[in-house]
């Protein structure tokens, strides 16, 4: 690896352009990207230590778990399908080597941007009938716990649409086709992240 | 897709170019003034921190004089100054400041690899310290809950601020991480991928290591508090029982069952502990250019700091535990805890060696940057030293809680960093402005602060001995607690209002300079760090002009065997060769 | 140059204060050495470390500082291996050294010895109650929902373990020296601690669960109990003490505290005699409680019949009214003595509880009733209440409605230490220290101003 030579090297006993003349960037990509696989590993930290304070509320002996509903189920399908479609307009833009806003891969990532509106506002419909049903915030932590999973999960994904809408609104009004790329691959890269998080959240919620 | 790297994309800065005042210096994307502006939000929000703690030092050397100095004010400013000290001012000057400013000077680039979301990062952490300040002016005022925030009391009746105050504070924080965050991905990113021609990982100044690792450890860190502020925002304005126990509130029982207060506390520190590292790490690495510069020598054994520098890092992570050793937590962590805090001493004691083996045979000038940066050993010794006493576990307990503890984290987090900050900004003031500061005022200004700040805390460590708790609005009638301790507490006091006063040189000197320092020219050290061979001094929109430099060789080549000048620039080309292993014993 | 000097200096100042300073540790009490041990140990590394590299320090600033006129240059030496290992190694030894002894008597920490006595210790917001296993060894269970006002421990009345337990509710607790005890933490509300500075050990209390420590005291005599986790307004004022006293003497101290199932059946207060016994009082206090400030008699309706209670115990106790400043205590302790057994004071104290009280009229025309609400609700409402009606969980009196002069003459009394400085008066020395919520006459009159909008 590359890392270990250079920190095992003695800097001081090399003078001139070891590397040639190019710069050379650690990682072989868009530095959009790097942010992105930093931030994700910052908000796998984040839901990683939801995960462990999940486990250690839970040894309290109030705890009573949460039935999990079922329309949780459906809600995971419409977010597959998101991700799917994200996966597919990315192939598809690699095939034709363009993007435009109308095209197969624009037409993808516009219905996985709307698909994930669908499942925010299904998880908000699951809220709202968990409420009805009286299983409220108060009653007990694995209620307060399934709330505070998924509406933070809900807020990443916000985060994800913000970035889709420009990017939607970018290829409207006709912009250059590798930013276009560059922001359709970064949401692809961020949805499945992101589809990952919910579905160990999903498994943790309905298995506890 | 190509990858094109900043460092190629000239034409598209070229357009970024502000023109009116407005984008030049508010709305700025050039990372030099976003330095500034953090820079200068964390110097002022850390004066009312300053300003706090002589209120608080008042209340405990010369009780009775302030008249509204009353409990519930003085746990708010205890609060409020240790909360501004850590986060707003250290965290945000260090990384928000001169990781802003130096990044891309020191990586040969442009400008940070994400401008626009630099400068968002700059306006939400200003939003955050306006939300901190409000909450000095909401019914209850600010929270005075202990920087720590410790759960159940920080949302509990009996504790200062629990309404308003503490719903600002874990809202300023949340902002305030989100800021971080955007910077943070800035940092690290620039770091990584947008470094020059030439310029490998093992050719950086350790100032750019330190920054770059405690960036890291930050995005690691931060979420941990986050976690625990949201989860705390839920148990406060919900009623959620994640961290509220059933417990009795003036003799009702609450609505909360089963939340558990200990839980905060691993969350807290897992945040807290690299927190400290997030503080030093940076000063470490500063302070490392400052000691190699002004002693005309490279930095002694480069590769032990870097390693050392990631090592800590690593480490940090392992020993939160070690602030809770009478949490009431199992006691059997105490065995891990107390042994990972004091392997962590290792490296850093390396550090310390290397500090002191770079003056040896060295070149020494004593000027300002340099007085401060010995007395940052000096200071950071004492207070590493004291923490071998409280990272060992049965140390810790009779020590725990006490001014033994207040004592040490001031002088490492406290006296140390800032010992550095100011070694840096009298260090990077000539780059910054153009101009010299002036010397007598900078040569003042540090004896009264360094001789000050050591008359405050060593006395504090016995104090601690003794046994006089901390977070105490007076002591009140204790038997084993002899007269003398008030005397002693009335002389610490007056060591600190000496130092806050002192601070006013450093002002005076850095606006005096500003208009009638002399003209500095662009490498006024003789320094071989990049930023010091910018063709404009202070550097402009885009930092090199026509062309970026390319480097060749380590950040270090000072007092080179065999060479005219004391030093030779990073971008200075030389003859291609590889020098030998045993060269340097030919001086 | 002179930063070596200083340097020196402050290397040499350092320890010179280290053996000269007169504020060290605490005679121990305990068997805590080993803990003493470590520390010393600790020391003399470190204090080794910080003299050798701070003069190391100092003579490299003194040898190699440039000086003026004087040619010089650097050596050039980006690394020495041999030597930075040596130092690693070293620095390796000398952290192993001071690691494992504590480590070693962490593991006795750890490790409560089967012999250990039981205590209990139980803080809340702030003030300490502790409790003794009775005669079967063994606590009864206890929790938060079983706490009420006379049962402030919260033991729970249905364990049959419970019922002997010797209950405490003052901050006074008692240990026999020589023998190991563990000591059972818990906490009403928020997170406290207890620190007895001379047994060199503490540990939080945490609201939810159990904490404990161990210790064995060698030493007998009476010690300062404080809580050192930061536990709201009040953190400086929660202090108790412990008496190490020799067995005969703590089994009999042990003998007079009352078991839990003592306290739970007192006898109902007979409100007849309380009335005949009140006629004393009613020639001051007046027929209905309602105060005469012309005898300087406050109004007593509508003071909770524990408080009424525990100042005539105070007065008979010469606790309060025994300060020769105390014009007026002076005059109402021997009248206390009209009620002398605890029975007699239960009677007129709940008789006077139950006078019907009307607020007492207004005398203050100064203060500015907003001003005050913000040092009352900072300062006062934590323990009094928003309300101002007081609560017998931070026992604390009603203020609300009582008379504003008594209440003027009260501050000044604490704040002069007449009233409160008394070692016995287990709750008036709080209110020494929060007086200095109002230091001066302006700030006091806005409280009491505001006092007076709380009826």
């Amino acid at each position: 690896m590359s890392f270990y030579r250079d920190v095992t090297r003695k800097p001081w006993n090399t003078v001139g352009l070891p590397e040639g003349i190019e710069p050379r960037p650690a990682f072989n990509m868009p530095n959009e990207k790097v942010a992105l696989i930093i931030f994700a590993t910052c908000a796998s930290v984040l839901f990683s230590l939801l995960v462990v304070s999940y486990f250690i509320r839970m040894t309290v002996g109030d705890w009573v778990p949460l039935a999990t509903p079922t329309m949780l189920w459906v809600n995971t399908g419409v977010l597959v399908l998101s991700s799917l479609c994200f996966h597919l307009a990315v192939l598809q833009s690699r095939k034709t080597g363009t993007v435009r806003f109308g095209s197969g891969a624009g037409l993808l990532s516009l219905a996985g941007g709307l698909l994930a509106v669908l499942f925010i506002a299904g998880q908000y419909s699951v809220s709202g009938q968990l409420l009805a049903a009286g299983h409220g915030l108060r009653v007990n932590a694995a209620n307060a716990f399934f709330y505070l999973l998924t509406g933070i999960h809900v807020l990443h994904l916000l985060g994800g649409l913000w970035v889709w809408g420009r990017a939607q609104l970018r290829l409207a009004l006709g912009a250059n086709v590798d930013r276009a790329r560059l922001s359709l691959e970064l949401c692809a890269w961020y949805w499945h992240f992101l589809l990952v998080i919910w579905a160990i959240l999903f498994y943790l919620l309905a298995s506890t | 897709m190509a990858y094109v790297p900043l460092a190629d994309q000239d034409d598209a800065h070229a357009l970024h170019d502000p023109q009116s005042f407005v984008t030049k210096y508010i709305w700025s994307q050039d990372h030099k003034v976003i330095a500034i502006q953090y820079g200068g939000t964390a110097i002022f929000v850390g004066l009312i921190a300053l300003g706090l703690s002589i209120l608080m030092r008042l209340q405990l050397g010369f009780p009775d004089t302030v008249s509204w100095i009353d409990p519930a004010f003085y746990y708010q400013a205890v609060t409020m100054h240790g909360m501004i000290m850590v986060i707003y001012l250290l965290t945000a000057l260090f990384l928000g400041g001169f990781g802003n400013y130096l990044i891309p000077l020191m990586c040969g680039t442009r400008d940070m690899v994400f401008p626009f979301l630099n400068m968002l990062s700059f306006w939400f952490y200003l939003v955050s310290v306006i939300i901190l300040l409000a909450s000095f002016f909401v019914p209850g005022g600010p929270t005075g809950a202990g920087w720590t925030l410790y759960a159940p009391q920080s949302i509990s009746h009996g504790t200062p601020g629990s309404e308003g105050g503490i719903l600002l504070m874990l809202i300023s924080l949340a902002v305030f991480i989100i800021a971080f965050t955007m910077g943070g991905l800035n940092y690290v990113t620039t770091i990584l991928q947008a470094r020059t021609r030439g310029l490998t990982l093992m050719r950086l100044p350790l100032s750019i290591w330190g920054i770059f690792t405690a960036t890291v450890l930050g995005l690691f860190a931060f979420p941990a508090l986050l976690v625990s502020a949201i989860m705390m925002g839920f148990d406060l304005v919900l009623g959620t029982s994640f961290f509220m126990p059933a417990m009795m509130e003036l003799g009702a029982q609450n609505d909360h069952e089963g939340g558990s207060p200990i839980l905060f506390q691993h969350l807290f520190w897992f945040f807290g502990h690299p927190e400290v590292y997030i503080v030093a790490l940076p000063a470490f690495g500063l302070v490392s250019d400052v000691i190699s510069t002004h002693a005309r020598k490279n930095i002694f054994g480069y590769r032990m700091m870097v390693w050392a520098i990631i090592a800590i890092g690593g480490l940090s992570f392992m020993v939160w535990a070690h602030h809770m050793y009478v949490s009431g937590m199992n006691p059997y962590f105490g065995f891990f805890f107390a042994t990972t805090t004091l392997v962590i001493a290792i490296p850093t004691a390396l550090k310390v060696y290397n500090w002191v083996l770079t003056l040896w045979q060295g070149n020494i000038r004593l000027n300002t940057p340099m007085l401060f940066a010995i007395g940052f050993i000096f200071t950071f010794v004492h207070g590493g030293l004291t923490g071998l006493f409280l990272g060992n576990v049965v140390i810790d307990v009779p020590l725990a809680d006490t001014y033994f503890v207040v004592a040490h984290f001031h002088m490492v987090m406290g006296v140390s960093p800032v010992l550095v900050l100011f070694a840096a900004l009298y260090h990077w003031y000539p780059k910054m402005t153009g101009r010299m500061f002036n010397e007598t005022l900078g040569k003042t200004h540090f004896w009264c602060t360094f001789l000050g700040t050591y008359a405050i805390y060593l006395p504090m460590h016995y104090l601690g001995f003794l046994g006089v708790p901390r977070r105490y609005y007076e002591m009140g009638n204790t038997d084993f607690i002899p007269e003398t301790a008030q005397a002693l507490n009335a002389n610490i006091t007056l060591a600190a209002i000496f130092v806050a006063t002192a601070q006013i040189l450093f002002f005076i000197n850095i606006f005096w300079s500003l208009k009638n320092g002399e003209k500095s020219g662009g490498n006024p050290w003789g320094a071989t760090t990049l930023e010091w061979q910018t063709p404009d001094t202070p550097p402009k929109h885009g930092n090199w002009g026509e062309e970026l430099p390319s480097v060749y060789r380590w950040a270090y080549d000072y007092s080179v065997p065999g060479m005219d000048k004391d030093f030779v620039p990073q971008n200075e080309p030389g003859e291609e060769y590889e020098k030998s292993a045993h060269h340097h014993k030919g001086a | 140059m002179a930063i070596a000097v200083v340097i020196v200096l402050l290397v040499v100042g350092s320890v010179v204060f280290h053996f000269v300073s007169p504020w060290w540790f605490t005679e121990i009490a305990s068997h805590w050495t080993s803990v003493d041990f470590t520390i010393n140990l600790t020391f003399w590394v470190t204090g080794f470390v910080f003299v050798a590299v701070n003069l190391f320090l100092a003579y490299s600033v003194f040898r190699y500082r440039q000086r003026k006129g004087e040619a010089s240059k650097a050596v050039y030496e980006p690394e020495n291996a041999r030597l930075e290992t040596g130092l690693t190694v070293l620095t390796t030894l000398g952290v192993a050294a001071m690691l494992a002894p504590g480590l070693f008597v962490w593991a006795q920490f750890v490790s409560v010895p089967e012999e250990a006595a039981e205590f209990e210790a139980f803080g809340s917001q702030w003030q300490w109650a502790f409790r003794y296993p009775g005669d079967d060894g063994v606590l009864g269970t206890a929790d938060i929902e079983h706490i009420t006002e006379t049962n402030p421990w919260g033991i729970n009345p249905d364990d049959p373990n419970g019922q002997d337990d010797r209950v405490i509710k003052k901050p006074y607790m008692m240990l026999p020296v020589d023998q190991p005890v563990k000591a059972l933490l818990r906490s009403r509300d928020v997170l406290h601690n207890y620190t007895v500075p001379q047994f060199r050990i503490k540990m939080d209390m945490v609201p939810g669960m159990v904490s404990y420590l161990w210790l064995t005291p060698t030493r007998t005599g009476v010690f300062d109990i404080l809580c050192e986790q930061y536990c709201g307004l009040g953190h400086h004022i929660m202090r108790a003490r412990v008496e190490v006293a020799e067995p005969g003497q703590y089994a009999a101290w042990l003998q007079e505290q009352p078991t839990f199932a003592e306290t739970q059946q007192q006898p109902d207060a007979d409100l007849t005699a309380g009335q005949q016994a009140y006629t004393v009082c009613a020639s001051c206090h007046g027929q209905q409680g309602e105060g005469n400030q012309a005898m300087n008699a406050p109004k007593l309706a509508g003071l909770q019949p524990w408080y009424i209670d525990r100042q005539l115990r105070y007065y008979q106790e010469g606790v309060r009214g025994a300060h020769e400043d105390d014009q007026f205590g002076r005059m109402m302790a021997p009248m206390a003595n009209t009620v002398a057994s605890p029975a007699a004071r239960a009677n007129v104290s709940a008789y006077i509880a139950s006078l019907p009280a009307a607020p007492a009229a207004s005398t203050l025309t100064e203060g500015d009733p907003g001003r005050g609400m913000r040092i009352y609700d900072a300062n006062c409402a934590s323990c009094h209440g928003d309300d101002g009606m007081g609560s017998w969980a931070t026992d604390a009196p009603a203020l609300a409605g009582m008379d504003d002069w008594y209440l003027a003459t009260q501050l000044q009394n604490y704040r002069d230490g007449i009233r409160g400085a008394h070692r016995e008066d287990d709750y008036g020395y709080q209110m020494t220290s929060m007086v200095k919520a109002m230091r001066t006459e302006e700030q006091q009159n806005d409280v009491i101003s505001y006092i007076n909008t709380l009826r």
